[in-house]
């Protein structure tokens, strides 16, 4: 088993917590994991992405290869775009459609859309509103992981107690509303691919 | 023993302290500032009384290092790799002084400059200084380095480095700690005059360290740390050192790859090992992060004409960070075609974040400097950098921590008027001072505008030594009183702000602005935690 995690994003739009999130689920089984972050002046409000990588051996390189991730999961549509040539010829692409414009010179969003549709597969949502529709905007990022858990082999069980290991220091309420942020997410996905 | 999962800056820091740490001393900066940020967080440092404040900047971290090691207790400094440049004086004297008790110097370099304005190679510094070099490939050995440092440095006496890149800093992994060990009792050299670097002793010590080379070798080749391991295929051997290790190995296992290696993780580079690896292959491949180091050191060191594949011969390229791709490409395998990143995807550079106080200072000074034209703004290493971008455009150098003031005052020595610095506030206590007091001497015709977030920003909101001292600083320094002018960076104070900046433009003189307004995300961080609190305790 193994699973090569692209994770895309803006600056401050919360991949690192996603990222541990996964990286807590997957320690539940014991697995062996690398997982590189980006740190520093790109944190402000620049591309930013996490290479994951999880496998039940040891894991080599802390950067996957170009051509050999399994996902990315974006939650960003643009940003997602950014590391296509990371994904293998059967990887899943899951993405955010609610842009993160603080460029003049954004694309049209109809132009970005269309170029993740040309991907074969594909998973498009729009997280930010699924948040917001649970009452909390904030969780968008984890609405993202519970959508791209459909293509993690982890448990469920696994997932919710990575989520409850990482925000556990904000209280139960926090840890409650990001496991329902997770649990929407998983569903729209599951609804987008029976459609 | 704990297994734990560890950013490889996290790793070094947990080592340290279960190696007897009694103090680490460190300035922040991209990708080194985790490794005092864990201890600082650490219950079990605070528990043990472990020293963890940051310094006013990185040579005044190693002196402070150095000098907790003539206490006799083990010490670490770390840095970026630009921050040895500012310790570079005591680092180099460290290794002719020795230690008392075990000394590290953490060094992250950070090739491709995800953040910084070089790609500089601390190795050579290194072996500059002719002290042992690690350099860990992962999180794992760079916990069990930091124990093997420690003792190396007490046996020979010697400060040793630690070689790290932004890879490993920041990438999280497995790690299974060791037994825990005391701190150091306090316990002077058997030697007072030690440290004394007087010509005659300097000369004494100086030789000594020289003597021990032939040791430092020995260990080398010796203890472990770096590793023959034989393959099959005779046709190459592979040299590669720290992290590009694992670039190999992923390539390894891909391709079923089965060539010789030598893996590197110490320094001086072991040459009995090349050696043996040379004799029984037609040619090498030296794999390392950084600069061509072991390439530049093997290329005519062996007696017969013998082929040496590396960054210098474009096997790979001469800049940047290494990945699987580049390595799999000079092991020469084939790779498929990639998707190609469609066009309209726009480049997304770092800004500004809404409502940043460094905005609203720029804003105000392009329109007070208008009228005298562009190019007279020298600026500074920080969050405020990116006044360098649009919409803003608003400065002219970014060069080292302090050259702001000290430019300004070499352009304005040459006629440049107005000269203006912008620097921030953990930037001015770091090495703006000494720069002011120029200044002021000479009473040089110049604008020094403080953006003072109060904080070291781009680094993630560390405390600053300079928050709540910098009028005082200046006015010590000797900035007359009625040009050390205080503003607040809000767009309400805007025409305020403008005014004040061309009056200063137009002083024959040293002017300070102070503008100072706390960072964004350390307040927000701050109202978060409050809420939290709140929340937790409902």
């Amino acid at each position: 088993m193994k699973s090569d995690i692209i994770l895309a994003g803006v600056g401050g739009q919360g991949i690192l917590s996603i990222a541990a999130a996964i990286g807590m689920a997957a320690l539940e089984d014991n697995l062996f994991l690398k997982q590189a972050e980006v740190h520093g002046m790109s944190q402000r409000g620049g591309a930013v992405q996490s290479h994951l990588r999880i496998s039940d051996k040891a894991v080599a390189s802390d950067l996957i290869p170009m051509g050999k991730a399994d996902l990315i999961l974006s939650v960003e549509p643009m940003e997602a775009l950014r590391y296509v040539p990371w994904l293998s010829n059967d990887g899943w692409l899951v993405t955010n459609t609610a842009s993160f414009v603080n460029i003049e010179n954004y694309p049209d969003k109809e132009a970005i859309l269309a170029e993740i549709r040309k991907m074969p597969k594909h998973i498009t949502l729009d997280a930010d509103n699924i948040a917001e529709e649970i009452g909390s905007s904030r969780s968008s990022n984890i609405v993202m992981l519970g959508a791209a858990s459909r293509f993690i082999p982890l448990s469920l069980e696994n997932f919710h107690e990575g989520i409850r290991k990482i925000f556990g220091r904000k209280g139960e309420d926090i840890i409650k509303i990001n496991i329902l942020a997770f649990e929407a997410g998983r569903s729209a996905c599951e609804h987008y691919l029976d459609k | 023993m704990q297994k734990y999962l560890f950013l490889g800056d996290e790793a070094i820091a947990q080592a340290a302290i279960d190696a007897g740490l009694s103090g680490i001393y460190a300035y922040p900066g991209t990708p080194s500032t985790e490794i005092m940020e864990y201890v600082q967080s650490s219950g079990e440092a605070a528990e043990k009384s472990i020293h963890r404040q940051w310094s006013a900047n990185e040579k005044t971290a190693m002196e402070s290092a150095l000098g907790m090691s003539y206490a006799g207790k083990r010490t670490m400094v770390c840095m970026k790799h630009v921050g040895l440049n500012v310790a570079a004086d005591p680092f180099m004297n460290s290794a002719i002084t020795g230690i008392n008790g075990g000394l590290i110097v953490v060094v992250a370099d950070d090739p491709s400059m995800h953040s910084s304005q070089n790609e500089q190679d601390s190795r050579y510094y290194g072996k500059f200084a002719m002290i042992p070099i690690l350099e860990p490939s992962n999180q794992q050995e760079a916990y069990d380095l930091v124990h093997y440092g420690f003792d190396l440095s007490e046996k020979h006496k010697v400060p040793v480095m630690l070689r790290i890149t932004t890879r490993l800093s920041h990438s999280r992994s497995g790690v299974q700690s060791r037994e825990k060990k005391n701190q150091n009792i306090l316990n002077l050299p058997a030697d007072l005059k030690q440290f004394i670097l007087l010509p005659a002793i300097a000369r004494v010590r100086y030789k000594g360290l020289l003597n021990l080379q032939s040791a430092f070798l020995k260990s080398s080749e010796e203890d472990g740390n770096n590793l023959l391991i034989p393959g099959t295929n005779r046709k190459l051997g592979i040299i590669a050192c720290g992290l590009a290790y694992n670039y190999y190995l992923e390539n390894k296992i891909a391709s079923d790859l089965n060539y010789s290696i030598v893996k590197i993780n110490q320094y001086p580079i072991p040459f009995e090992l090349i050696q043996k690896i040379a004799s029984e292959t037609d040619e090498l491949l030296i794999l390392e992060e950084g600069y061509p180091l072991v390439e530049e050191s093997l290329r005519g060191f062996f007696d017969k004409p013998y082929t040496i594949h590396g960054r210098l011969d474009g096997f790979l390229p001469r800049d940047g960070e290494l990945n699987p791709n580049i390595v799999a490409t000079a092991l020469k395998i084939d790779q498929p075609e990639f998707a190609v990143i469609p066009g309209i995807v726009a480049s997304r550079p770092p800004a500004f974040c809404k409502g940043c106080s460094h905005a609203d200072v720029y804003t105000s000074l392009n329109q007070a400097i208008e009228s005298y034209g562009k190019g007279r703004v020298f600026s500074d290493i920080g969050c405020y950098t990116l006044g360098a971008l649009a919409p803003f455009d608003s400065i002219n150098s970014c060069v080292d921590m302090g050259a702001s003031i000290t430019m300004a005052k070499g352009a304005s020595d040459a006629g440049l008027s107005p000269a203006v610095a912008v620097i921030g506030d953990s930037t001015f206590t770091h090495s703006g001072m000494t720069g002011l007091l120029d200044c002021v001497v000479e009473n040089t015709p110049i604008t020094i505008i403080i953006s003072d977030n109060s904080t070291t920003g781009m680094t993630g909101g560390q405390k600053s030594s300079a928050t709540g001292r910098i009028g005082e600083i200046c006015k010590g320094i000797g900035v007359l009183p009625e040009h050390i002018v205080s503003v607040i960076p809000l767009k309400k104070n805007h025409e305020e702000m403008v005014k004040i900046i061309k009056s200063e433009l137009e002083y024959n003189g040293v002017s300070v602005i102070i503008a100072e307004r706390e960072c964004i995300q350390t307040a927000g961080k701050r109202h978060r935690e409050v809420k939290i609190e709140s929340l937790k305790n409902k």
